[in-house]
């Protein structure tokens, strides 16, 4: 059995609705449980929760510490190429965005590493569009190879790729893969997505099962947050996190948060979530689940960063660049989204120290497979 | 407080320690001298074994902290093999503690793995201390296979719920002829205490002295727990029963005749 099968069992407006319906007594009840199921974690994200927000803070707080120590795990996305052959509204490096394109060769990306090393980061993620036939599963193995002396743990964002491709990356030292729904709301996934491999929904759906049925070691999972109603978006992502959990049980788990963010001609969000809302939606991850890792990327401001990071964040990237080349060149050309937190990673380990938490550069060895 | 041996070598504190959640090296530093510990177990993935400067290594340099090397984030016995042969290089000592969990949600510990990978390691030379479920049967079968010690849980890793598992642990202590080293789930310098009173032979904390307001407060806690327990346990600790012994016996007539 994949996921699909129970996502197709639901249906999107119930479910909203069940939401939207919660009462202050169902948050009551949720903050008090030991072990918080669905239902709670729909009472934790819904408008009956916000006047809890303050002793959601304190409970993720307490849990995230117990769990994970005051550490903070610092990444960086390496970005390796922008072309992509499909149609997102919503991305700067939709098909149909005439921006020049590029993919990194061997020589540039070395570049790239020998900046990123010399920040002092240990773990990277790598990024793409979705071209397929030039930067598919051979060039992958071409970069892993090349990068791997270099990093203890690496991580993906690109293409949903198929099982046999992944078994092909894991011992080339491919750790984790991120691979975020954008939306289950399946029709407009279709409107957001009208072009290209990726308007297949119920493909991308299953891409963590494949995943899992590889063997990765972590596999990441998230929305944008702004395409449709985050609360309704978000209970499926937890419901699906909780399938995989009991499904591929020796694998790890992580959540990010990626507010949609303007890009060179995109499409402005459809639902808008405030700071306060998105915290909320932090610590209600973070009380359903005590062990699943939480990210925040450098798309959220300076301020709501060095705040969050005592709420329930557990990893966080800084001095990211989302254009290929972009940290061996400092342009700022070709970019996926603008980002909102310029800070040097120096800055963000002194923000980190500041509140009382230790930055953690290495949390994996690529000895342990 | 009489000191402990595990294979070659004398321990005089029975508080073992761990370095991972602190909020700085130098804070990890403070409490673990404070603790008294004379064992130190470093995760060998958040290790750089090739930087001297390395933020956790530079902390451990002091002459009491022997170093116990674990596994942890392997998820077999031969990615076990591997990276304890990695550390022992790296880190220039063959002592190991095996932690093998594929679950990477509780964090639990696979027995069969466990077993399979020690077999291996003592065949290769290494002092071998495994983190187990709270199995008296496992534990045995690791002593067979010469292990230096057997590292059962309280309860789950990090929680912090104390020896939720004291009816096993009970069963391990009486019966083990290799040191048992409580692990996992000391929460509190009374959970400490309750352990060392039932007979353990050491215990290991980590959790509980790094996310605590004052780490290093809490660990001369600790260390005074686990001092206290091994006293009172040495002291032979008076009985408990559910009725009452009269001082003036009911039956003490029948001697007088």
């Amino acid at each position: 059995m994949s996921f699909i099968k129970i996502f197709n069992q639901l249906n999107w407006d119930e479910i909203k609705e069940s939401i939207y319906a919660k009462t202050a007594s169902d948050v009551e009840r949720a903050l008090m449980h030991p072990v918080r199921s669905l239902e709670d974690f729909k009472a934790l994200i819904s408008p009956a929760a916000a006047p809890y927000l303050e002793q959601m803070a304190a409970l993720s707080q307490r849990l995230t510490q117990k769990r994970f120590g005051k550490t903070i795990q610092l990444y960086l996305p390496l970005y390796l190429s922008n072309e992509c052959q499909n149609i997102c509204t919503y991305c700067g490096f939709s098909l149909d965005n005439p921006t020049p394109r590029t993919t990194l060769t061997p020589e540039q990306i070395l570049k790239e590493v020998e900046v990123i090393k010399s920040y002092g980061y240990d773990h990277v993620l790598l990024v793409t569009g979705e071209a397929n036939k030039t930067v598919g599963v051979d060039y992958f193995k071409e970069v892993l190879q090349l990068i791997r002396p270099y990093f203890s743990h690496i991580s993906m964002e690109v293409q949903p790729l198929d099982r046999q491709e992944y078994e092909q990356l894991i011992p080339l030292g491919l750790n984790t893969v991120l691979v975020y729904q954008e939306t289950y709301h399946q029709e407009d996934y279709k409107k957001h997505h009208p072009k290209g491999k990726k308007s297949n929904f119920a493909y991308r759906l299953e891409t963590p099962d494949r995943l899992g049925k590889a063997g990765v070691h972590k596999i990441g999972l998230g929305v944008l947050i702004g395409l449709e109603d985050w609360r309704t978006d978000s209970f499926f992502t937890a419901l699906h996190l909780q399938y995989l959990e009991r499904t591929y049980w020796q694998t790890k788990y992580s959540i990010s948060f990626p507010r949609l963010r303007p890009f060179s001609g995109g499409l402005a969000p459809k639902v808008d979530m405030s700071d306060r809302e998105l915290v909320q939606l932090i610590c209600a991850y973070r009380i359903f689940n005590e062990e699943v890792e939480l990210s925040l990327s450098t798309r959220e401001s300076q301020h709501f960063r060095n705040n969050v990071v005592r709420l329930g964040i557990t990893s966080i990237s800084a001095g990211s660049k989302t254009d290929p080349g972009g940290y061996a060149s400092g342009q700022q050309a070709l970019e996926q989204f603008e980002i909102s937190d310029e800070r040097r990673p120096t800055e963000i380990v002194q923000m980190i120290r500041n509140q009382g938490y230790d930055a953690i550069w290495k949390d994996w060895d690529n000895v342990l497979g | 407080m009489t000191p402990l041996t595990i294979a070659d070598k004398i321990f005089h504190s029975r508080l073992f320690t761990g370095t991972g959640k602190f909020s700085s090296g130098q804070q990890m530093e403070e409490a673990l001298l404070a603790s008294g510990s004379g064992l130190v177990t470093i995760a060998l993935k958040r290790v750089d074994v090739q930087n001297e400067q390395d933020d956790i290594l530079s902390h451990l340099a002091h002459p009491q902290f022997n170093l116990l090397p674990n596994t942890s984030g392997v998820r077999n016995a031969k990615e076990a093999v591997f990276a304890a042969q990695l550390a022992r290089e790296a880190l220039e000592t063959n002592w190991l503690k095996l932690e093998i969990h594929p679950d990477p949600k509780y964090l639990l510990p696979d027995p069969i793995e466990t077993l399979k990978a020690a077999e291996e390691l003592v065949k290769l030379g290494f002092v071998v201390l495994p983190y187990i479920h709270a199995d008296p049967v496992l534990c045995k079968r690791l002593e067979e296979v010469g292990v230096a010690a057997v590292m059962p849980l309280g309860s789950p890793i990090g929680s912090n719920n104390g020896l939720q598992t004291r009816a096993f642990l009970e069963i391990i202590i009486q019966q083990s002829t290799v040191p048992v080293v409580v692990d996992a789930g000391i929460g509190a310098p009374s959970h400490a205490a309750e352990a060392m009173e039932l007979g353990a032979d050491a215990v290991l904390v980590n959790t509980a002295i790094a996310v605590s307001q004052q780490p290093v407060q809490m660990a001369k806690a600790f260390k005074m727990a686990v001092e206290a327990g091994r006293m009172a346990y040495e002291a032979k600790l008076a009985p408990v029963g559910i009725t009452a012994h009269a001082s003036s016996p009911l039956t003490a007539f029948l001697d007088e005749l």
